[in-house]
């Protein structure tokens, strides 16, 4: 190693995602990592961890205070956004995409932070993708549920059993072009509504 | 989202009571009756729409009034090209005190919110006596909510009467406007600058009073614009135009009193600005400022009258003088000519000939001359314009913009003359 680490500072209120994004940047090389996830007084905190690298979310709504405070104090080395060198356009663009934005202390070498900015995207990208999972699995589990209620309504109104009532559902959907979670809410739907339940 | 076949325009905004013509043009459909596919996208920060802006993400977004022409002097992070071929309305500003500040003031003398040149006074008194106090702050902390704002300008402009300048004699700190009352309850700000209704909550909150507002200071002055990246406007001329005359609609429908309720619940939507619908009622209903000022002046939120939408290019060069006049940018002649092709009204008037709306003869005008309503002759019709005067009666004449800014004797100009 031939010179000092860089201190980067994570800004992310979201918890789970700050220890993703920390549990990666430790693994590069060369690199102090500072989470701040308590957004009050975020500028006294940024004064005192004298970052090289700051990092936070685009839905961070201090993005603007922060910049501001960039060019007015003089208690900070100035960081810049890393849009400044728009000659890597590849990684800025795949920064914005994964709402990333980046402040980088002016001067210092692109090549160190690329990396740096490299795994801070990719993370950010892991934590979207486990959210879409966490998402999708959450709505197969409402969808299971509706059709098991569909099911049990054929069952009892025209005495089939399970797999001819689920056959039922399969067959009209297709029939339909739709899917079975789409015709078994619009039977538990039209049923609770001729019996004056509430369909939930 | 509706089913819509029309051209996709990806326009990003920031939740506030001004991205209503946005928002109308998409959800009554006036866009779609151009063949548009408006897509909104919001943002947090004018930051992140700067960003995306430059990569391509957006093709137009709502802007505060001077970005563009800070973006075009490349004073921000990123080279991209913009131009404003519309304005966004009027807004309503209000500069609010924290009651620590009221109180000082009130024991230099009365405070009459409507006669902003004595407020200003006595701000300057406090500012000094602040100076030589021996407990707290030395400085006063004012905020606004971003350095290339016209809330920026205009609160430095008034406080500029009385000997302030901004950064040299008072702390300027920028804050996204919800957090503001906040800000100025806790202490950690002695004033700020925002659109409502961020003055009217820090008023109901307690924790401050309105000191003077925007039309105190600058009647006309626009607060946002349509921002359009210059490559989609000269690749796409008629969606830009048809986009114009959707955006135009919508701010005559956004004017009509009884559409002010309807208007009011769909920004209410938390994907829009996400205020309350009572709140934004009050807000567009003008019913705004607390009942111990009635006689202040506010023009409310103005989106198509008077010709509001028209992007005048003394709006440009204003705010560049003010631009020079701070020391954010140096003066010169290609400076000068950056902001001046910034706004487009020629572009403005393509789009809405067909139309037949009147429209000013001249695309630039004697800022501040304008003292009442003023009918004036255009082409297609009568127009009346609003009053535009600035609060100390001088006119700002953009055909000599180096002796408008050289006659200002509190400047923190980087040269000491300008030619």
């Amino acid at each position: 190693m031939n010179s000092k680490p860089l201190r980067v500072l994570v800004v992310d209120r979201n918890h789970v995602r700050a220890a993703i994004i920390e549990e990666g940047l430790r693994h590069v090389d060369g690199v102090d990592v500072i989470i701040v996830d308590d957004l009050s007084l975020l500028m006294r905190r940024v004064v005192d961890a004298d970052p090289d690298v700051i990092i936070l979310d685009l839905e961070n709504p201090d993005r603007d205070m922060l910049e501001h405070a960039f060019q007015v104090t003089r208690a900070i080395r100035r960081p810049v956004a890393m849009f400044v060198d728009t000659t890597d356009t590849a990684l800025t663009e795949a920064a914005i995409d994964a709402g990333v934005s980046a402040y980088i202390v002016d001067g210092l070498r692109k090549e160190r932070v690329k990396p740096i900015l490299d795994m801070a995207v990719s993370r950010f990208n892991a934590v979207d993708r486990l959210k879409r999972e966490l998402e999708s699995a959450k709505s197969e589990l409402a969808e299971r549920k509706t059709i098991d209620r569909a099911k049990g309504i054929l069952m009892r109104s025209k005495g089939l059993d399970e797999n001819q009532a689920y056959q039922l559902l399969r067959k009209t959907a297709m029939n339909q072009n739709r899917r079975i979670a789409q015709v078994a809410e619009s039977l538990v739907l039209s049923f609770s509504i001729l019996n004056d339940e509430d369909p939930k | 989202m509706k089913a819509n076949d029309g051209r996709v325009i990806s326009a990003g905004f920031v939740p506030l009571v001004d991205s209503a013509m946005l928002v109308v043009a998409r959800e009554m459909e006036f866009a779609a009756q151009e063949g548009l596919d408006l897509r909104l996208v919001r943002e947090a920060s004018w930051a992140n729409i700067r960003d995306k802006f430059a990569v391509g993400h957006f093709d137009v977004a709502h802007m505060l009034a001077p970005l563009p022409i800070a973006i075009n002097l490349g004073l921000g992070p990123v080279n991209t090209d913009v131009v404003v071929p519309m304005e966004l309305g009027l807004g309503s500003n209000a500069v609010a005190i924290s009651l620590d500040l009221a109180r000082t003031l009130s024991d230099i003398g009365a405070i009459d919110a409507n006669d902003p040149a004595s407020a200003a006074n006595s701000l300057a008194q406090a500012a000094r006596l602040r100076a030589r106090a021996r407990t707290g702050r030395q400085r006063l902390v004012f905020a606004v909510v971003h350095q290339f704002s016209s809330h920026f300008y205009e609160m430095a402009y008034w406080m500029a009467a009385a000997g302030l300048a901004p950064y040299r004699d008072i702390d300027i700190v920028v804050l996204p406007p919800p957090l503001m009352p906040d800000a100025l309850a806790s202490g950690q700000i002695d004033g700020f600058c925002a659109g409502e209704p961020w003055g009217t909550l820090a008023v109901g909150r307690g924790a401050g009073l309105i000191l003077t507002r925007k039309a105190n200071i600058w009647r006309s002055g626009p607060e946002k614009v349509l921002g359009v990246r210059r490559d989609w406007a000269e690749r796409e001329p008629d969606c830009l135009a048809a986009l114009i005359r959707a955006l135009y609609r919508a701010a005559i429908w956004c004017d009509e009193p009884a559409n002010r309720p309807l208007l009011a619940s769909l920004l209410a939507q938390p994907h829009y600005v996400g205020l309350s619908v009572e709140l934004l009622t009050q807000v567009l209903q003008r019913r705004i400022g607390n009942s111990s000022d009635p006689v202040l002046r506010d023009d409310g939120f103005v989106f198509s009258s008077g010709a509001v939408t028209f992007p005048w290019v003394s709006h440009a060069l204003w705010f560049y003088s003010q631009m020079v006049r701070w020391g954010q940018t140096a003066a010169s002649g290609d400076a000068m000519m950056v902001a001046r092709r910034t706004y487009h009204p020629d572009i403005y008037r393509t789009a809405l000939s067909p139309l037949g709306v009147p429209m000013p003869a001249a695309n630039a005008k004697l800022e501040g001359a304008l003292r009442t309503q003023t009918p004036v002759g255009t082409p297609t019709g009568r127009l009346v314009l609003e009053p535009d005067g600035f609060f100390d009666g001088l006119i700002f004449d953009p055909d000599n913009v180096a002796d408008y800014i050289n006659r200002f004797a509190v400047h923190t100009r980087i040269s000491s003359t300008v030619r």
